[in-house]
C-alpha cells in the first residue's frame, strides 16, 4: 500500500463509524417528528443537542466533576496497580498470598461496596476516586504481572550469563517487555475509572460542590426532564470515549517503533 | 599454524545426566571434557539434547546427576541461542552492547567494542535499526555480534548458521574460523550439518536420541588455517563419511544422505 492508501484508509476509519451515526441520529430525528413521541418519553437529537447548549453551565460543570473523580481515580489505579504489580513480580510466594485479594476487590460488585465507602471516608470526592479505583486497578494490577512474568526465557538467561543484577534484569528487559501488557491494561482501567465513578457518584446521590453528571441524570430523572437526562448521558459517553482514545494514543506514543500491536498493518 | 594441540580441561563433565521435570530424559552418562583453545562440534538427530548440554555447560539448568567441574574458575561465557533472542524495543547496537552495559562497562569502549562486533558479522549499516527490520540471517548475526562483542572464554553456539543460506554460512564459518584462530578462545558448536562440522572443527562429537547419550569423539586432524580446497580433499570426505554414519546409526536419517560428493 502507498502512503496515500494509508491515509485513506485512516480518513475510511472516520468517516464510516460517522456515516453510521449520522443516519442513526437522522432516523431518530425523523421517526420521533412523524410520530410525535412526547419528549418526556424520547427527546430528539436535535432537542437533546438544543438542551447541551442551554443547559451547558450545569452540564459540562457537573461533566469536568466526574471526569476530575474518573481521572484522579486512574491515576491512583495505575500508580498502585504498577507498584502491586512490580512486587507480585518479584516472587510467586507474594503474588499466591495476595493476588486472591485482588480477585476479590475485582469480583465483589463495586456498588456493593460504594455505600461502606461512602461512610467510612468522610470527605465525598475521596470517597468518590476510592470507589473508582477499586474498580479500575484490577486490569492494571493483573495485565502488568502477567508482563512482568513474560520476559522471553532466552533473554532472561542471557542476563543471567552476563551477570545481571535482579535489578538491571527489572528495568532493562521485564519493565520494557511489560509495557504491551501494561497499556492493554490502561485501555481497560480508562473506562472502569469512568464507570466507577459515576456508579459511585449515583450511589452517594449527592449535590454539592462534587454533583457529577450522575448526579445530574438522578435528578433530571426525578424532574422528568428527560432531554437533560439524554444530554449527561451523551457527555458521559463522549467523556469515555475521550478517555479511551487517550489511554490509545499513549500506548501508539510508546510502542509503535517496536511492537507488533501498533505497527501500520502494511509495513 | 598447522596442527593443533588443544590445551587443559576448561570445563568437566562427568557421568552427567538431565531429566526434565516432565520426566523426558534429555541426556544420560555424559563424559566431556572441553578444553581450552579447541573448536568442538556436537552433531546429532534433533531431540538428542545438544542444547541441554549447551545450557548445562553454561550452567543456566541443573544437572540431574553427575559433576561438572571448571579448573580456572568460571570462564566468561557467551551464548548464541537457536534463535536470535534479541530485545524488539533496542536498536541493533544497543542488542549488541548489552553484555557490556550489564558489566557496567564505559560507554566509549563499549560503543567501539560494539562497531568492531557488528562489522565483523557485516552488520555496521544496520547499527541504527530495530530487530524488525532485519531479515532472520541478519538477526542470528547480530546475536552473534553480542556474543562476540564480550570477549568470551567460551564461546558456545546453538546452530547460529542454521537459518542462513549456504553462501552465507560458508563465508560465515570462514569469519568464524580466522576470528578463533586469532583470538584462540573455545568454542562448542551445534550444527546439523555434517560439513560445517568437519570444515569447523578441531574435535567432532557424534551424539544419539533417547536418551541423550555420546557415541563418538574424535579429532579432526587436519591442518590449518583451512581453506575452500580442504572441502574438496580426501580428508574431509573420510571424516564426513564417519560421522554421518555415526549419527545415521543413532537414528538421525539415511547413512550418506547428508553427505555432498
Ligand atoms: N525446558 C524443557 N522442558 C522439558 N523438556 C525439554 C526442555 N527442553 C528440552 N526438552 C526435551 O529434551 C530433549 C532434548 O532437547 P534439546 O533441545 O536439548 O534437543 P536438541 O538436540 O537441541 O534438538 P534440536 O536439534 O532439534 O535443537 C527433547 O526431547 C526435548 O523435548
Ligand atoms: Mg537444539
Amino acid at each position: 500500500m502507498t502512503a496515500q492508501g494509508g491515509r485513506r484508509g485512516q480518513w475510511l476509519r472516520i468517516v464510516a463509524p460517522a456515516a453510521v451515526g449520522v443516519v442513526v441520529l437522522a432516523a431518530w430525528q425523523a421517526l420521533v417528528v412523524v410520530y410525535r413521541v412526547p419528549a418526556y418519553l424520547v427527546p430528539s437529537p436535535l432537542l437533546v443537542l438544543r438542551t447541551l447548549v442551554s443547559d451547558r453551565v450545569l452540564l459540562f460543570h457537573a461533566l469536568a466533576s466526574t471526569l476530575g473523580v474518573a481521572l484522579a481515580a486512574l491515576v491512583i489505579a495505575v500508580v498502585a496497580g504498577v507498584a502491586a504489580a512490580l512486587v507480585f513480580a518479584q516472587s510467586r510466594w507474594i503474588e499466591t498470598s495476595f493476588f486472591p485479594y485482588a480477585i476479590l476487590l475485582q469480583v465483589t460488585p463495586i456498588v456493593s461496596i460504594a455505600p461502606l465507602i461512602i461512610i467510612w471516608v468522610h470527605d465525598l470526592w475521596a470517597a468518590l476516586v476510592l470507589c473508582a479505583v477499586v474498580v479500575a486497578i484490577f486490569p492494571v494490577i493483573s495485565n502488568t504481572t502477567l508482563g512482568l512474568r513474560s520476559a522471553d526465557p532466552g533473554l532472561v538467561d542471557l542476563f543471567r550469563l552476563a551477570g545481571a543484577s535482579r535489578w538491571q534484569t527489572l528495568w532493562r528487559l521485564r519493565v520494557p517487555g511489560a509495557l504491551p501488557y501494561f497499556f492493554g491494561g490502561l485501555r481497560i482501567a480508562s473506562g472502569l475509572a469512568l464507570i466507577g465513578a459515576v456508579v459511585a457518584e449515583f450511589v452517594a446521590g449527592t449535590g454539592g460542590a462534587s454533583a457529577g453528571l450522575a448526579y445530574q441524570i438522578l435528578l433530571a430523572g426525578m424532574q422528568l426532564n428527560i432531554p437533560r437526562m439524554f444530554a449527561a448521558l451523551v457527555l458521559i459517553a463522549a467523556a469515555g470515549v475521550a478517555l479511551f482514545a487517550a489511554s490509545g494514543a499513549l500506548a501508539h506514543a510508546a510502542l509503535a517503533r517496536w511492537h507488533e500491536s501498533e505497527l501500520p498493518r502494511d509495513s | 599454524m598447522t596442527g593443533f594441540v588443544a590445551g587443559p580441561a576448561v570445563i568437566e563433565l562427568s557421568g552427567i545426566a538431565k531429566t526434565w521435570p516432565n520426566g523426558t530424559r534429555a541426556l544420560a552418562g555424559i563424559d566431556l571434557a572441553v578444553r581450552r583453545g579447541e573448536f568442538l562440534t556436537l552433531v546429532g538427530p534433533s531431540g538428542c539434547g545438544k542444547s541441554t548440554l549447551l545450557k548445562l555447560i553454561a550452567g543456566l539448568t541443573h544437572a540431574t546427576a553427575g559433576r561438572i567441574a571448571t579448573s580456572e574458575g568460571r570462564p566468561r561465557i557467551g551464548f548464541v541461542f537457536q534463535s536470535p533472542t534479541l530485545m524488539p524495543w533496542a536498536r541493533v547496537d544497543t542488542n549488541v552492547r548489552l553484555p557490556l552495559d550489564l558489566a557496567r562497562m564505559p560507554r566509549a569502549r563499549a560503543d567501539a567494542r560494539v562497531a568492531d562486533a557488528l562489522a565483523l558479522v557485516n552488520l555496521a549499516a544496520s547499527a541504527g535499526s530495530l530487530p524488525r527490520e532485519l531479515s532472520g540471517g541478519m538477526q542470528m548475526r547480530a546475536s552473534i555480534a553480542r556474543a562476540l562483542a564480550a570477549e568470551p572464554d567460551l564461546l558456545l553456539m546453538d546452530e547460529p548458521f542454521g537459518a542462513l543460506d549456504e553462501f552465507a554460512r560458508e563465508r560465515l564459518d570462514g569469519e568464524l574460523l580466522a576470528l578463533w584462530s586469532a583470538q584462540r578462545f573455545t568454542v562448542v558448536f551445534v550444527t546439523h550439518s555434517i560439513q560445517e562440522a568437519v570444515f569447523l572443527s578441531t574435535r567432532v562429537v557424534a551424539m544419539a536420541a533417547r536418551p541423550g547419550r555420546i557415541v563418538d569423539t574424535w579429532e579432526i586432524d587436519e591442518p590449518w588455517p583451512r581453506s575452500a580446497a580442504f572441502r574438496l580433499s580426501p580428508a574431509f570426505a573420510a571424516h564426513a563419511q564417519r560421522l554421518s554414519l555415526r549419527v545415521a546409526e543413532a537414528g538421525g536419517g539415511e547413512p550418506g544422505g547428508a553427505v555432498a560428493q
